[in-house]
């Protein structure tokens, strides 16, 4: 069971410690804004870069370092569907499941991406490599069926060029 | 071995790309693309200066009269391109300023998420500085401190295109202070969203702009008169902003000819085509064009379909039929059909794709997207997937085509606090009227117990 933070009464928060750093890049964030609470959203960011995903624990940190109460924070995070709240593998392959794609070989690839990682949506592969997410409309729809890995859009993608593609993601 | 994986990797990279080669390009037709370049790299500052770059900043800010820039906007009738076509001057017109009132916000909608739409993209990495110098304009105008570009979370191309460009328009004093020697200061941030549909909705995108969750917000007050941190603030689609500097350059009357005789809509407009089609594609074209002449331009249908419908302006656009394709594609005319122009992408469907599991993965998109703040959207559209699911299964029962009438009419415009639920309910609507024999084929079974028998209350 983990452990819950006296001050917050957040599961998890005495097992995480804020990066300096990161720290450091927040408060560089806030200049952006007329107020800090505004960098939330790239506050969470950064402690995604750091550990792939945000801790129950840099709820309460994040709140601290902006000045506002850790349920804004955890409204945000639980809000947006690029900030995740459970840990991912090693690289997220987002598949846009919108409509030209739909229209154009979605179903083929989506099903070649199930078979060959063996995980559905919001799965994680066992060795911890992929995790598979389905993302709106990449704007990329003149190139569907279009995915992401990690910062890389491709498309078209047809199911054969998966296995070459998935090698380049060790 | 490396090598051949690798450029199988970047073979499959997408990029995005505009369609028409330099030479069929020039500044007094395409005021959009007339710089890109055919390798499809960015034009960095030193090419855009000698392109003609910053000249209307320099115009405008020398001539020291921003309402001369909005009533210029106004006589040349720039319509939005984020999808609701609103009059770009009309709305700057409204924007709060003078007196008291504090100097406000420049916010660039770059949230560019519409199923089927891929426009804002090409223009942000590849011309960064066109959509700076609409912004540079749109601040004196009205008289914004800062601005924003609010980026989707996905597009890290553009992220890292624009930040350079930033960099690099700073460097040269066209953003910070006095610019241009005028006594105007105005800079840009880039702030990258995390992902939902809704933060491009304009008051949705200053709630998250503030770091919070994206509901949209009650209108009034408008964001020209109360948006972000309460000040005034303007927000704009990216290719609306990148139409302006032109139209301060060259004038109104040579605006509204771009679009020539084809409609009262002025100016030109990125069209594209997505689909089954055999290029898929983007191409500037005048305001006005036909769904025909841009469907020939993507060489029409693939794999020898015919086209049985289409949207014109993204997802939440309405289905139009083939008989519609020589119709102009400007904000009224398409308003006239029963449908909107949108952003003015075309999705093309094909003779063989069943208008329900479409519907299905249509409204699947609108459910998910929905911020769950009013109940005809956040519960409607479930159930509405729900529908469609079974009855593409075949497993609809009698009265279920009349309840989709009624939980797409229950999302009509008025009836929810934004437009996300109205632009579920479009598509809907449209498909129910123009192939309802498809949905009625899907009812298999007599009416079942679940819509007989009262609600079971369970055991107390
Ligand atoms: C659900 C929803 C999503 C929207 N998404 C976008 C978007 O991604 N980009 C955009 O420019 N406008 C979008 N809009 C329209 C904006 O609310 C707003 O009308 C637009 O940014 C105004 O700019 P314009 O007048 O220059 O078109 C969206 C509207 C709704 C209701
Ligand atoms: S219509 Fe839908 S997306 Fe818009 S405010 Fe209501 S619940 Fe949210
Ligand atoms: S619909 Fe998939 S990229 Fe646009």
């Amino acid at each position: 069971m983990a452990a819950t933070d006296a001050t917050t009464g957040i599961i998890g928060s005495d097992a995480f410690r804020l990066h300096a750093d990161d720290e450091q890049a927040m408060r560089q964030e806030v200049h952006h804004f007329e107020q800090p609470r505004a960098a939330c959203i790239e506050a969470l960011k950064i402690v995604q870069r750091r550990h792939g995903w945000v801790p129950d624990g840099a709820i309460p940190a994040i709140a601290r370092v902006l000045g506002v109460g850790p349920g804004d924070v955890e409204a945000v995070a639980t809000f947006y569907s690029l900030i995740f709240r459970q840990p991912v593998g090693r690289h997220v392959i987002l598949v846009c499941d919108s409509s030209s794609c739909f229209l154009s070989g979605f179903a083929e690839l989506k099903q070649a991406l199930v078979t060959q990682l063996g995980i559905d949506y919001g799965q994680t592969t066992g060795d911890d490599r992929f995790t598979l997410l389905p993302v709106c409309c990449l704007g990329a729809c003149d190139g569907a069926p279009a995915l992401m890995i990690d910062d890389d859009t491709y498309g078209p993608v047809t199911p054969g060029d998966l296995p070459g593609l998935l090698e380049e993601y060790p | 071995m490396t090598t051949t994986i690798n450029s199988q990797r970047d073979s499959i990279r997408y990029r995005s790309r505009l369609l028409q080669p330099e030479k069929e390009r020039s500044a007094g037709t395409h005021p959009l693309t007339w710089r890109l370049r055919d390798d499809g790299a960015a034009v960095w500052l030193d090419e855009y200066l000698r392109k003609d770059g910053y000249q209307s900043v320099r115009k405008a800010l020398g001539q020291g009269d921003p309402r001369a820039i909005i009533a210029t906007l106004k006589e040349a009738n720039v319509r939005g391109r984020g999808g609701a076509g609103f009059s770009a001057g009309l709305k700057w017109s409204l924007t709060l300023q003078g007196g008291d009132m504090p100097r406000g916000y420049l916010i660039c909608n770059a949230d560019e998420m519409e199923p089927g739409t891929f426009k804002d993209r090409l223009l942000m990495e590849q011309q960064p500085h066109l959509l700076i110098e609409g912004m540079i304009l749109g601040a004196y105008a009205n008289n914004a401190r800062f601005g924003y570009i609010f980026l989707r979370g996905e597009y890290l191309e553009s992220a890292r295109v624009l930040n350079r460009a930033l960099q690099e328009a700073r460097d040269a004093g066209w953003l910070g202070p006095d610019i241009d020697g005028s006594g105007f200061d105005f800079d840009i941030v880039v702030h990258s969203g995390a992902g939902r549909y809704i933060c491009g909705e304009e008051t949705a995108l200053i709630n998250s702009l503030e770091g919070k969750r994206a509901n949209p917000r009650a209108k009034p007050p408008f964001p020209g008169q109360s948006g972000a941190w309460g000040k005034p603030s303007v927000v704009n689609n990216v290719e609306t902003l990148c139409n302006v500097p032109a139209v301060i350059l060259h004038g109104a009357d040579w605006y509204q000819g771009l679009s020539g005789d084809r409609t009262d809509d002025g100016g030109s407009k990125l069209y594209g085509v997505s689909g089954p089609v055999h290029r898929p594609g983007l191409w500037e074209l005048p305001m006005g064009t036909t769904g025909q002449e841009i469907l020939d331009l993507a060489g029409g249908l693939r794999d020898g379909h015919t086209l049985k419908a289409w949207l014109p302006g993204g997802a939440s656009t309405g289905f139009l039929l083939p008989e519609h394709l020589e119709l102009p594609l400007d904000f009224d005319t398409v308003g006239k059909e029963g449908s909107r122009l949108g952003t003015g992408l075309l999705t093309v469907v094909p003779d063989s794709q069943s208008m329900v599991a479409l519907m299905g993965n249509l409204e699947a998109f609108f459910a998910r997207e929905s911020c769950g703040w009013c109940t005809p959207c956040r519960d409607g559209l479930p159930w509405t997937v729900k529908l469609l699911q079974a009855l593409e299964q075949g497993k609809g029962e009698p009265g279920d085509i009349e309840l989709l009438d009624k939980l797409a009419a229950d999302c009509g415009p008025g009836l929810t606090f934004c437009a996300h639920a109205p632009g579920a309910a479009m598509p809907l609507q449209t498909a129910l009227k123009h192939f309802r024999h498809e949905f009625e084929q899907g009812i298999s079974r007599s009416r079942g117990p679940a819509h007989q028998d009262a609600i079971p209350l369970g055991s107390v």
